[in-house]
């Protein structure tokens, strides 16, 4: 297997057994080519247009739809260059570079292709996607995370095709020599209306592939009108039929010739390191081939790998087997004593003092010592891993200074930068091909996989597919943060809420990156924290020292989920005390629409990234989603016995949403999920179909975390294993329907998130749907059999 | 050296025979379709069919399946046209879509039994599939587009 020159393309690389000639639609087979015994891509790009790409344009012309987003913040931006994203074929097909990267979202293979094919006037059915490989340098910022794909995308994807649109008019207008203001292309195809003639987008291939890129004053992009394919959500995920039919590559999927086939025991504590292995044993399992040591990095390691013991073997179930058949001593280091009981008491005990401060608004302290009434409660949420059905998995050649991987990673330039740091090599020498992400979560922006196998395959001097079981994914996750909030509100003589206080403690995802880091981070604390879009005057947030003693990462909608759960019950728990409707109260709370604005109060306050100006905290959209919420969801309904409704509202990701859950609790406390409502105002949108799907699957993940979220520790080391003792949602517990109610906000409120949103707001409202049902109120995650009769 | 009968063709396998039958399908075969997810029978990703029987693959010892009729995802209808196939796509039931082989294969077997499946039949049938993207209510709702004629 030689490595594969090209340039941008993720290679494609696989057997022939995989597919049966007859099978050809909509294979990821399209426009690569069978070489052998593997399948290399073919070069599809013309060679790099300019030194920077993202320099050609600058600015959309059209001023309706210009906004300024925190992409221009994020490594290497972003790139409007048609030439990067899209070649046209003398036979008319198009093919569009996804270059983020596809875990589910349909954001990066669907949603912003279409975007491109939508202003270029293409016809979809002649539309192809190529992934793009890791290279951030020519393809703009490619980390699939923050929920940020149609967000920074969405201009400079509009931009990219409306260049491309105006390219092919151009070329129609030189060839017909008429003037180009006479010439429109429409659906894959340039008329000129006065002569009656006509130039499909093939015929004009080769003028346009060469082209300088017009300057960006000389674009004009659609209007919403024009529209063909954004916002109608009729199209289906580019990768549907290989997705029913078992051949869409995910990265576990990778072959190579030779290539052998790893798994690896790591230290049971985070922070350990091995002393001593016996691989007798194992080098018996038949199909084994070669133990080795695998370097490990002293904690806190980043994503560097944790160390280990590596299995090399014929296939993965040899591999499996022979390290079951090793025998190691582990030094188990600084974290062996982490025990996830004592944990809960010790940051529940932080939360009932005073913390660093990081929100002040007027003087707390006066009002609650004022206070008619203190209403006060405690939260706890454990710790929770992944648990993508895909587990980590990488395949890698590294050889004659080269490296090579296949992998499924949300961060290819950063996978890029860390192979190139830890393998030594220039990084000319370093290629990362993306494959599909079977779930990613977050858990995917970790290349710590990756970097092993790169690692194994330099010293077996072979390919090798690295292979995470189930047991690995669960014991050795960065996992989402554990969480005591403390809540606390001071209601005047009329019931109305005038001082609050929140203290969250957690240990943070700094404490992955760094020794010693205790606090929250910004971006930690920004989500749903110190951002609170309350009408109280008093308000103070606190944050209380927390040692991590494992590696924190972060989770889908990462620190809005224990925020979100605490802010959102506590809202409904002043409400029920104080008589109140839980919908009437949380509008008061949120008070008349404005825009809040933390940026005084709080100390480098985060707004996920983005400019306050585009994104302020809008109070009038937050109102409006409840509003829309509680009349879809006909909140006020009478229910049958047993049954209650529960709602909570949270922006996130700079999207604005709100969900009422309908619980049925039977006598002997069995929970049911009848119905779930969900509004979003996730501002502009491209595919809302897409939308829908995020929203349902949020509500089923929103759903596990409640009920069986708790990923716990004792010696130091993680207690659960396998989907029998961290058990997700299955089907005949699933919310059995989920209603998405998308507001539509036209095309001048700029798009946000939809991936992550969709979680913190599922948990509370479920347990606020518990009390209405039952009495009971939920303030210690999971539910576990807390309502057990 | 096991002789086995995957997808119609007949393939050899000189390896443990002790080791699951999924990575002789995935590793050894080619047939990646077939997907990894627990190694303990838990989730379904695995699911092929002995015999028209849904099976994990990853609990099965490789050399039970000797003798055995065996059908992946690759095998389920050469053309992809399975009804299950189309109903799933009729209905975007996929997201990040890695479970879906696993979840069509079992439903397939399923349905093949049970023409006319209640909610509580499909719930039965599929609760040993797990789809953490959480595509449940739309794998309900392709079962019923698929029994009822896509």
């Amino acid at each position: 297997m030689g490595f594969v020159d090209n340039k941008h393309l993720s290679s494609a690389v696989m057997q022939p057994d995989q597919v049966s000639p007859d099978q050809g639609r909509r294979s990821f087979l399209q426009g690569v080519l069978a070489a052998g015994g593997c399948i290399l891509a073919v070069d599809l790009l013309p060679a790099r247009a300019g030194a920077a790409p993202a320099a050609v344009i600058k600015t959309g012309a059209d001023a309706m739809s210009v906004f300024k987003t925190g992409a221009d913040a994020m490594p290497h931006g972003t790139v409007n260059n048609p030439h990067v994203f899209i070649t046209i074929d003398p036979s008319g097909k198009v093919t569009i570079i996804a270059a983020r990267v596809e875990m589910g979202t349909g954001a990066a293979r669907t949603s912003l292709p279409l975007i491109i094919a939508d202003e270029m006037e293409a016809d979809w059915n002649h539309v192809v996607i190529r992934q793009g490989h890791g290279d951030e340098t020519y393809f703009g910022n490619q980390d699939t995370d923050g929920s940020r794909s149609v967000r920074h995308f969405f201009m400079p994807m509009r931009q990219t095709g409306a260049a491309m649109r105006a390219m092919l008019v151009a070329a129609a207008a030189r060839r017909w020599n008429v003037p180009a203001s006479e010439v429109r292309a429409e659906n894959h195809q340039v008329l000129h209306a006065a002569s009656g003639r006509k130039l499909s987008y093939g015929d004009l291939a080769g003028d346009v592939a060469k082209m300088p890129v017009p300057a960006a004053e000389t674009l004009t992009l659609k209007q919403p009108e024009e529209f063909r394919y954004i916002g109608k959500g009729r199209i289906g995920m580019v990768d549907l039929f290989d997705i029913t039919t078992g051949r869409a590559p995910y990265g576990i999927d990778t072959r190579l010739p030779g290539m052998k086939y790893a798994v690896i025991a790591r230290p049971p504590v985070v922070g350990g390191k091995l002393v001593s292995f016996d691989a007798t044993e194992a080098l018996k399992v038949p199909g084994v081939e070669k133990v080795l040591e695998v370097q490990g990095w002293p904690w806190p390691s980043k994503f560097q790998p944790v160390g280990g013991v590596a299995v090399i073997a014929r296939n993965t179930g040899a591999a499996i087997k022979g390290r079951e058949a090793l025998k190691i001593t582990w030094d188990d280091g600084p974290n062996a004593t982490y025990d996830s009981e004592a944990y809960r008491k010790e940051i529940t005990a932080t939360a009932q003092k005073p913390g660093l401060v990081v929100r002040n608004d007027g003087d707390a302290d006066a009002a609650f010592a004022k206070a008619a009434r203190v209403i006060t409660a405690d939260y706890y949420l454990p710790h929770l891993a992944h648990v993508s059905m895909e587990p980590p998995c990488a395949t890698a050649v590294v050889a004659d200074g080269k490296c090579e991987v296949w992998a499924p990673v949300q961060s290819p330039g950063n996978t890029f930068e860390e192979l190139v740091k830890t393998l030594g090599l220039p990084p000319e020498a370093v290629k990362v091909n993306v494959t599909l992400l079977g779930g990613g979560f977050g858990r995917k922006s970790k290349c710590d996989f990756v970097l092993e196998a790169a690692l194994i395959a330099r010293d077996v001097k072979a390919p090798v597919k690295l292979v995470w079981t189930r047991d690995d994914d669960i014991r050795h996750d960065f996992y989402h943060t554990v969480s005591a909030e403390h809540l606390e509100a001071a209601i005047d003589a009329g019931g109305k809420v005038v001082g609050w206080r929140h203290r969250s403690v957690a240990p943070p995802i700094g404490s992955t990156f760094a020794a010693g880091v205790t606090h929250e981070i910004p971006i930690e604390l920004g989500m749903g924290f110190v951002d609170l879009p309350y009408d109280i005057a008093n308000i103070r947030c606190e944050n209380g020292e927390a040692q991590a003693h494992t590696r924190i990462g972060w989770f889908r909608s990462v620190s809005n989920i224990p925020h979100g759960f605490a802010v959102q019950s506590f809202s409904a728990e002043l409400a029920h005390a104080l008589g109140r409707d839980p919908k009437d109260f949380l509008l008061d709370l949120i008070g008349p629409a404005r825009i809040v604005d933390p940026r005084a109060t709080a100390e480098k306050f985060w707004n996920y990234g983005e400019p306050f100006e585009t994104y302020p905290i809008d109070t009038g959209r937050l109102r409006h989603v409840v509003e829309l919420v509680a009349e879809k969801a006909g909140w006020g309904r009478k229910l049958p016995q047993g049954h209650g409704l529960g709602i909570a509202v949270h922006r996130s990701f700079v999207s604005y949403i709100a969900t009422v859950v309908e619980v049925a609790v039977d006598a002997r406390g069995n929970l049911s999920v009848p119905r779930v409502d969900t509004a979003i105002d996730c501002g502009a949108f491209v595919n809302p179909e897409r939308i829908r799907s995020q929203i349902e699957g949020a509500a089923v993940m929103g759903l596990s975390l409640a009920k069986y979220g708790a990923l716990t520790f004792k010696n130091g080391r993680a207690e659960q294993a396998n989907f029998d003792d961290f058990p997700v949602i299955r089907i005949d517990e699933a919310p059995q329907v989920t209603h998405t109610h998308i507001v539509d906000s036209g095309y001048n409120v700029p798009p946000s998130g939809v991936g992550e949103p969709g979680v913190p707001p599922f948990a509370p409202a479920l347990c606020n749907a518990i009390f209405a049902a039952t009495g009971k109120r939920l303030r210690q995650m999971p539910i576990g059999d807390q309502l057990a009769i | 050296m096991l002789k086995l009968h995957v997808n119609g063709r007949d393939w050899s396998y000189d390896g443990d025979p002790e080791i699951p039958l999924l990575w002789v399908l995935r590793d050894e075969f080619g047939l990646t379709g077939t997907k990894f997810g627990c190694g303990a029978g838990l989730c379904g990703a695995c699911t092929v069919h002995v015999d028209g029987e849904a099976q994990r693959a990853c609990t099965m010892q490789v050399s039970d399946a000797e003798g055995h009729a065996i059908v992946t995802i690759e095998g389920l209808d050469s053309k992809g046209e399975h009804p299950v196939q189309k109903a799933w796509r009729q209905l975007n039931v996929p997201q990040c879509g890695y479970c879906q082989a696993g979840q069509i294969m079992q439903a397939a077997a399923f349905l093949a039994k049970t023409p006319n499946p209640t909610r509580d039949d499909i719930h039965g049938a599929m609760s040993g599939n797990i789809c953490r993207c959480g595509c449940y209510e739309r794998i309900e709702a392709a079962i019923h587009l698929a029994s009822t004629g896509v």
